[in-house]
C-alpha cells in the first residue's frame, strides 16, 4: 500500500471523496508553483498532482497548454518536479507526478523511478501511455512500489478496462468525456457509467477528472467516484493574475469551493 | 528473392514505432487498423482504389528522364518519377483517397487533417469534397502566412481552415490540434494523417497507399534498362520517400537516400533533419527519431520547406537507417533551391521545394557516381505553391509587382 492509497481509503471511511488538485510545476515559476502547491494542500486539496510541462500535450486544453509552455519558457526542468513533490509530501499530502511519456523515457525510466521514491511520491499518471504500451516504466515503478495510474475513457471497452484495472494501482482515472483538459459549464454524462464499468472490471478506487470545476461538479463527480481530479480551474486562479498574494488568494477560495464540494452530503 | 524488407508490418520496425497514445484513442485506433486490414484483403477495396488512382489522379505517373539537368549530376542518367503530374500537385492523393475510402466504410462522416506546406490538406479537401466528407485542416498559422494559396485552395473546396496559434505554429502543432479535435469528436471524426509516422496503423497503412509510386517506379525503370544505382526522395515524415523506397527494399544493389532538410545547417541547430540531427523519442505517438533536448522536450524545426518542417520522422525510416539498409543526407535551404533553380531552368519543370532537396542529393550523389550511374527521384510534388516563396528568396519581384 502506498501512501496515497493509504489516503484514498482514509478519506473513503470518512464517508467522502478526495480532492486532488493538478498544478504544473515551473508556472509562473518553479518557487511560485511549488508555493502554490502547498497553498492548495492547506486549502484542502487531498492530494497533489505535480505536472511535468511538455511541449506537445495533445491531451491538454488551452489553460494548462499555455502555463505548461510558459514553464518551458521559463527553463523548468524535470528535476523540478521532484522539487515540488519533496514539498508537497512535507506540507502532509501524498503527491504523484503527471507527466507525458518522452519526458520520462528521456530522463531515464529508472532513474525517474528512483528519483521519484526520493522525493517521497507515490507514483505517476501517464496520459500518454497506456499499460499495453509502459514495459519499461511498469517494470521500473513495480521495484519500487510507486503506484502506475492509467486512464481509462468513454470509449474504452470492456476489454480495455480490465487490461488497464489490472495494471493500475493508486487509483483508476476515469477522463469524464471525450475530450482534453479544460474547465466546462457540465461534467460529462458518461462519467458515472465509466466509473461503474471500471469497477465492475474489478477497480477498488476510481477518481475522474476533466471539465470539472466548480465545487458543484465537485459534489456531483463525489456521489459516485473516489476522488474528483481537479487541473484547468486551479490553474486558471494562477494564470488570471500576476500578482502572487492575488494568485493565492484566487487558487486558495477555489479549493475551499472544491473541498466543501466533496464533502458535502447529497 | 524472397521478400524480407518490402511490405514491412507494423507497430514496430525494430526498436521503433508502437502506439504511445491517449486511451481515448485507442479503441479509434483499433477500428481504423481493423478496418483497414479488412479492406486490404477485400477486392473490392482494392480496385475501387485503383479505379481512383487511374480515372481520377491519372496514374500511373510517368517517368521523365532529364539530360540537361543530369550535367549537373556528373553526367549520371537522372529520372524523375513525376507524382507532381497527380491531380492536386503531389503524392499526398494516393494516401487520402485510400484513407478516405476507409472512412467511408467505417461509416464516419467527417475528417481531419493537418497539413505543413498544404498539399495533404489539399489532398484531404480534395477527396472529402469528390466523397461527400466534412472537412476540417488544421494548419500552423505560420505555414498558412507561408502558403496562403494552399489555404485559399482548401477553401474553396469546401474545407475549414484552423490556423494553430500555439507553439512553433508549423506542422507539429497542427498535429497536436488534430489529435485533440479527434479525441473530442472520435465518434464521427476520422483523422487522416498525412505522412507515414505516428501511432500504429499510420505508418504502415499510409506506406501501403503510397507504395505504388515504386511499385510502377520500378518497372518502368526495368523497362527502361534496369533497376537505378540508387532511388532518392525528400524526407519530412517520410511519406512519399518509403513509396518509392519500399518496392526496392529487397533489391540490395539500389542505394536508397532519404534527403533530410538540413535549413541551415545540422551544425546550426537550426534545421529540420530527424535522423541526422536527432536521436531516439516518442513524439506524436511512435518511437522514432526526434530533435530534442536533453529533457525530451521538442525542439523547434527548421527549413525553408514547410512539408519537412517537422522535428521527427517516420518510424520506418528509422529503422531503415539504423540497419543501413537507407542513407539520410542533410540537404540545406540553400542547396535545395539551387537545386529548385537548375531544374527550372533546365528542364522546364518547377519542383516542390520539399521534392528540391532530393534533386540536390542527385547533384552530390550524380558527381560522386559520375556518367555510368542511374538516378531515379521521386518528385513528389509541384512547385506552384511555392512560387511565391522562391521569388522572394532569388529577389525575382520586381519593386511594383512585389507591392
Amino acid at each position: 500500500m502506498s501512501a496515497l492509497t493509504d489516503r484514498l481509503d482514509a478519506i473513503r471511511g470518512e464517508g467522502r471523496s478526495a480532492l486532488i488538485g493538478y498544478l504544473p510545476v515551473g508556472f509562473p515559476t518553479v518557487e511560485r508553483s511549488v508555493r502554490a502547491m502547498v497553498a492548495m494542500v492547506d486549502a484542502g486539496v487531498d492530494i497533489v498532482e505535480v505536472g511535468l510541462p511538455y511541449s506537445d500535450p495533445v491531451m491538454d486544453g488551452p489553460t494548462i497548454q499555455v502555463a505548461a509552455e510558459r514553464a518551458l519558457q521559463g527553463g523548468t526542468h524535470i528535476v523540478d518536479a521532484f522539487t515540488a513533490v519533496r514539498a508537497v509530501t512535507q506540507a502532509g499530502a501524498p503527491a504523484v507526478v503527471m507527466s507525458y511519456y518522452n519526458p520520462m523515457l528521456q530522463y531515464g525510466l529508472e532513474r525517474f523511478a528512483q528519483d521519484l521514491v526520493v522525493a517521497g511520491g507515490s507514483g505517476a499518471i501517464t496520459p500518454d501511455l497506456t499499460p499495453d504500451a509502459a514495459g519499461g516504466w511498469l517494470a521500473a515503478a513495480r521495484a519500487r512500489d510507486l503506484d502506475t495510474i492509467f486512464l481509462v475513457a468513454p470509449s474504452s471497452t470492456r476489454e480495455r478496462l480490465h487490461l488497464t484495472v489490472a495494471e493500475t494501482t493508486g487509483f483508476v482515472y476515469a477522463a469524464s468525456l471525450m475530450g482534453v483538459t479544460g474547465e466546462r459549464t457540465s461534467v460529462g454524462a458518461g462519467a458515472e457509467r465509466l466509473v461503474a464499468a471500471t469497477r465492475a472490471a474489478g477497480a477498488p478506487r476510481v477518481c475522474v477528472g476533466l471539465g470539472v470545476s466548480t465545487g458543484e461538479h465537485a459534489a456531483d463527480v463525489a456521489r459516485f467516484a473516489d476522488g474528483v481530479i481537479v487541473g484547468s480551474a486551479l490553474v486558471r486562479c494562477l494564470l488570471d493574475h500576476d500578482d502572487e498574494d492575488a494568485a493565492l488568494d484566487a487558487l486558495r477560495s477555489k479549493t475551499e469551493e472544491l473541498a466543501r464540494g466533496v464533502r458535502r452530503r447529497t | 528473392m524472397t521478400s524480407v524488407l518490402s511490405g514491412a508490418a507494423g507497430p514496430y520496425f525494430g526498436a521503433f514505432g508502437g502506439r504511445f497514445v491517449p486511451e481515448a484513442l485507442v479503441a479509434a485506433l483499433d477500428e481504423l487498423t481493423d478496418a483497414y486490414n479488412k479492406a486490404k484483403h477485400d477486392p473490392a477495396f482494392g480496385e475501387e482504389l485503383a479505379r481512383l488512382a487511374r480515372d481520377y489522379t491519372g496514374r500511373p505517373s510517368i517517368v521523365t528522364e532529364v539530360p540537361r539537368f543530369a550535367r549537373h549530376c556528373g553526367g549520371a542518367r537522372v529520372f524523375l518519377k513525376r507524382e507532381d503530374l497527380n491531380h492536386t500537385g503531389s503524392h499526398k492523393i494516393n494516401n487520402v483517397l485510400g484513407q478516405a475510402l476507409l472512412t467511408k466504410r467505417i461509416g464516419k462522416t467527417r475528417v481531419i487533417a493537418e497539413t505543413g506546406a498544404g498539399q495533404h490538406g489539399v489532398a484531404s479537401a480534395t477527396a472529402a469534397a469528390l466523397m461527400d466528407l466534412e472537412c476540417t485542416v488544421y494548419m500552423g498559422e505560420e505555414d498558412t502566412e507561408r502558403q496562403a494559396l494552399n489555404v485559399a485552395r482548401m477553401r474553396l473546396l469546401g474545407a475549414t481552415v484552423v490556423p494553430v496559434t500555439t507553439g512553433s505554429r508549423t506542422l507539429r502543432d497542427a498535429i497536436n490540434e488534430a489529435y485533440r479535435d479527434w479525441v473530442a469528436n472520435v465518434e464521427t471524426t476520422n483523422y487522416v494523417f498525412g505522412t507515414a509516422a505516428g501511432p500504429h496503423p499510420f505508418p504502415e497503412m499510409v506506406r501501403d497507399f503510397q507504395c505504388v509510386i515504386g511499385q510502377e517506379a520500378r518497372e518502368q525503370m526495368v523497362a527502361l534498362g534496369g533497376l537505378p544505382d540508387a532511388v532518392l526522395a525528400c524526407v519530412g515524415g517520410g511519406s512519399n520517400a518509403i513509396g518509392i523506397f519500399d518496392a526496392f527494399l529487397d533489391d540490395a544493389g539500389v542505394r536508397l537516400i532519404g534527403c533530410e532538410a538540413a535549413g541551415d545547417g545540422v551544425e546550426t541547430g537550426k534545421h529540420a533533419a530527424a535522423i541526422s540531427g536527432g536521436r531516439p523519442g516518442v513524439l506524436h505517438g511512435a518511437m522514432s527519431y526526434v530533435l530534442q533536448d536533453t529533457d525530451g522536450q521538442t525542439q523547434p524545426s527548421h527549413s525553408i520547406s514547410a512539408g519537412l518542417d517537422y522535428p521527427g520522422v517516420g518510424p520506418q525510416h528509422a529503422w531503415l537507417a539504423d540497419m543501413g539498409r537507407a542513407e539520410y543526407w542533410p540537404v540545406t535551404d540553400s542547396e535545395a533551391m539551387e537545386a529548385f533553380r537548375l531544374l527550372s531552368r533546365t528542364e522546364g519543370i518547377l519542383p516542390a521545394i520539399e521534392s528540391a532537396h532530393a534533386l540536390a542529393g542527385a547533384v552530390k550523389l550524380g558527381r560522386e557516381l559520375g556518367s555510368g550511374a542511374t538516378l531515379l527521384v521521386n518528385l513528389s510534388g509541384r512547385g506552384d505553391k511555392d512560387v511565391g516563396s522562391a521569388a522572394r528568396y532569388f529577389h525575382l519581384l520586381d519593386e511594383e509587382s512585389s507591392q
